[in-house]
């Protein structure tokens, strides 16, 4: 299809731009750009159908089953959106004096208190503005700590094997020099190689928990006393705490830091490209280290305080993103005491049922139970049928299910990463499973067919080897 | 697949040639850029680098995964095929011919294994 550029029509306006109602200012000429800016023309209903167009060749939650592991994209219910929506939220600047933004505030106050109550920490800050942001800022905190305690040789932060991949890179990114660990053969962390690791040069440990396999590791508690033992810190990625929320908390297991995405486990919309919140919670002696400005309540009155000598400084701008705040805590105060830990078990069930229906022709890569995602293995079809785990994700494309996530974790070859969500019912989890059972008859029956796939999406199989060689990442007006 | 005689490899897919001289030539085998697929990316060490025997010196990404390269030798980096950082499908098309550092004053070696020994090693892999 074409790009907004090129459906531009010089003479094209839309009405939709309110007019200017602030005075206009004459900048000197010599900064005033010499040529226009290259901005397409359109009217409203070109720029309306275009989106349209977009949105029919993309595939939401709204549209169907999406069980893409680890990126828990479950239905955000709509009522968040409403309370987002309100005037007092979006009509407000960030400039404003505290006084005229009282409820905004307090937003940040509710969501604090009971986000900390679910994870177990003491305090928590909303400036990170997505996951792999709230790791960078956790792991600053751990830095900070180990600074401010005259230990400046502790530079090592253990990565298991099984973490998400944005761990070892959040640690390279804080300065940190990355120590991986190899899984057991069971898939959990290998306390002997962790006593191996540890010494007077670990800064910490960041355990993705359940891990990328979707297994709870068994050794949680043994895992945090053994970084402990050492000097180091223990550092939560929250990222699958749709699988445990309400039911256990990271905080009692003896971590001491946290991230979560708001925008996955706390139902805001994400996937296409934000914006998300990657909330950090840490334990009170962490606290003095959080971004500033943090809120206070004295008096009745809450206040942004900045005075704070020991604080890592500023993560983003102003207090990250308010309104996934608002969302999340919305879908909290939605689902409550009760509705928490009963979305956990429902994710964990929902996981555990669409496994078991799919281990009939699936090799499961860890067999057991599993917690919210499980993880398949294609290695054997791959190498016996010249089926892969690429031709079972396009197959599921022309029976509109989005694809699993693929190839990944890779430590499992051939690996198809599935997570159904809490908010799918038993019905739908059924109608996947056929079509998950039916394409891999098919595809081991006729591996040329498969290979084909997808025949029914606007788009088959892109050039996925020329766009990494060869990437264009933004249009060039060819003028 | 290929697993020329004339070379020795590691049981982590790197081919090493001794080229004499406490001095040798490391590459990737037919079968790891094979298992890999099209690799779109590869991260060398620099010249002068100080390397340990184990020890990672880069890594090459393919469209399915980024896969950590591991020296054989402790010993210094004495030349890095540069050619490969721009062309690194070469690494697919010619993996024996796209070595990618040459090493002296090698001192400590990972245990290496000839060919024969190497193909064993791979089969079991494969099945």
């Amino acid at each position: 299809m074409k790009l907004l550029f090129e459906k531009s029509i010089d003479s094209r306006k839309s009405s939709f731009l309110a007019e200017c109602d602030v005075p206009t200012i004459d900048l000197d000429k010599d900064i005033l750009r010499e040529q226009s800016l290259n901005l397409p023309y359109l009217s409203e209903v070109d720029i309306s159908r275009h989106y349209s167009q977009l949105e029919r060749r993309a595939h939401g939650v709204n549209n169907g089953f999406y069980p893409l592991g680890s990126c828990t994209m479950k239905y955000n219910p709509t009522i968040n959106e409403k309370v987002a929506k309100l005037p007092g939220f979006v009509d407000v600047h960030p400039l404003q004096p505290e006084e005229t933004v009282q409820g905004c505030l307090k937003v940040l106050a509710l969501a604090k208190e009971y986000l900390t109550e679910i994870t177990g920490m003491d305090d928590m800050t909303f400036q990170p503005a997505a996951g792999a942001h709230g790791e960078y800022t956790g792991i600053l905190l751990i830095r900070q700590y180990h600074i401010k305690h005259g230990n400046v040789k502790r530079n090592k932060i253990i990565v298991p094997d099984s973490a998400h991949g944005t761990n070892p890179a959040t640690a390279a990114m804080c300065g940190m020099e990355v120590i991986g660990i190899p899984s057991t053969e069971d898939g959990f962390v290998d306390l002997d190689k962790l006593r191996a690791a540890v010494g007077e040069d670990t800064a910490g440990i960041m355990l993705t928990n359940p891990n990328t396999l979707g297994i709870f590791e068994r050794d949680i508690k043994q895992i945090t006393q053994i970084v402990h033992d050492a000097g180091g810190l223990v550092y939560y990625d929250g990222a699958n705490l749709n699988a445990i929320m309400g039911v256990t908390r990271p905080g009692d297991m003896g971590f001491d830091c946290i991230h979560l995405n708001l925008h996955k486990t706390f139902a805001t919309p994400h996937g296409g490209g934000g914006p998300g919140s990657g909330a950090v919670g840490c334990k009170q002696f962490l606290a003095e280290y959080l971004p500033k400005p943090v809120i206070e309540l004295a008096d009745g009155q809450y206040s942004f305080v900045n005075d704070l000598e020991n604080s890592i400084g500023k993560v983003k701008s102003f207090y990250g993103n308010f309104l996934v705040v608002v969302k999340a805590l919305a879908y909290t105060m939605t689902l409550g005491n009760e509705g928490i830990p009963l979305s956990a078990m429902n994710a964990v069930l929902n996981a555990n049922y669409l496994m078991k229906l799919l281990s009939e022709c699936y090799t499961i890569a860890k067999p057991g139970i599993c917690m919210h995602e499980f993880v398949i293995t294609m290695d054997k079809e791959a190498k016996e049928h010249h089926v892969t785990a690429n031709d079972i994700a396009k197959l599921l494309i022309d029976h509109e299910i989005h694809p699993p996530t693929v190839y990944f974790p890779l430590i499992v070859p051939e690996a198809l990463m599935v997570e159904p969500t809490e908010t799918e019912g038993k019905e739908t989890l059924d109608e996947a499973a056929e079509v998950f059972l039916s394409i891999y008859r098919n595809a081991i029956n006729d591996p040329e067919s498969a290979h084909k796939a997808p025949v029914l999406a606007p788009i088959g199989r892109p050039d996925g080897v020329g766009a990494a060689r060869n990437p264009i990442l933004r249009y060039k007006n060819e003028d | 697949m290929e697993y020329p005689k004339y070379l020795s490899y590691s049981s982590t897919h790197e081919w090493v040639e001794d080229l004499g001289d406490n001095k040798a030539r490391i590459g990737i085998s037919d079968f790891a850029q094979h298992s890999m697929g099209d690799i779109v990316f590869v991260n060398l060490p620099e010249v002068g680098d100080e390397l340990l025997s184990g020890e990672s010196f880069g890594d090459v990404e393919s469209v399915k995964a980024v896969s950590e390269l591991y020296s054989p030798f402790s010993g210094k980096v004495s030349a890095i095929n540069e050619q490969l950082l721009d062309s690194p499908e070469l690494i697919n098309e010619k993996p024996y011919e796209s070595w990618m550092l040459e090493m002296e004053d090698i001192s400590d070696s990972e245990e290496l294994l000839d060919a024969d020994a190497y193909e064993a090693l791979c089969d079991s892999e494969e099945h």
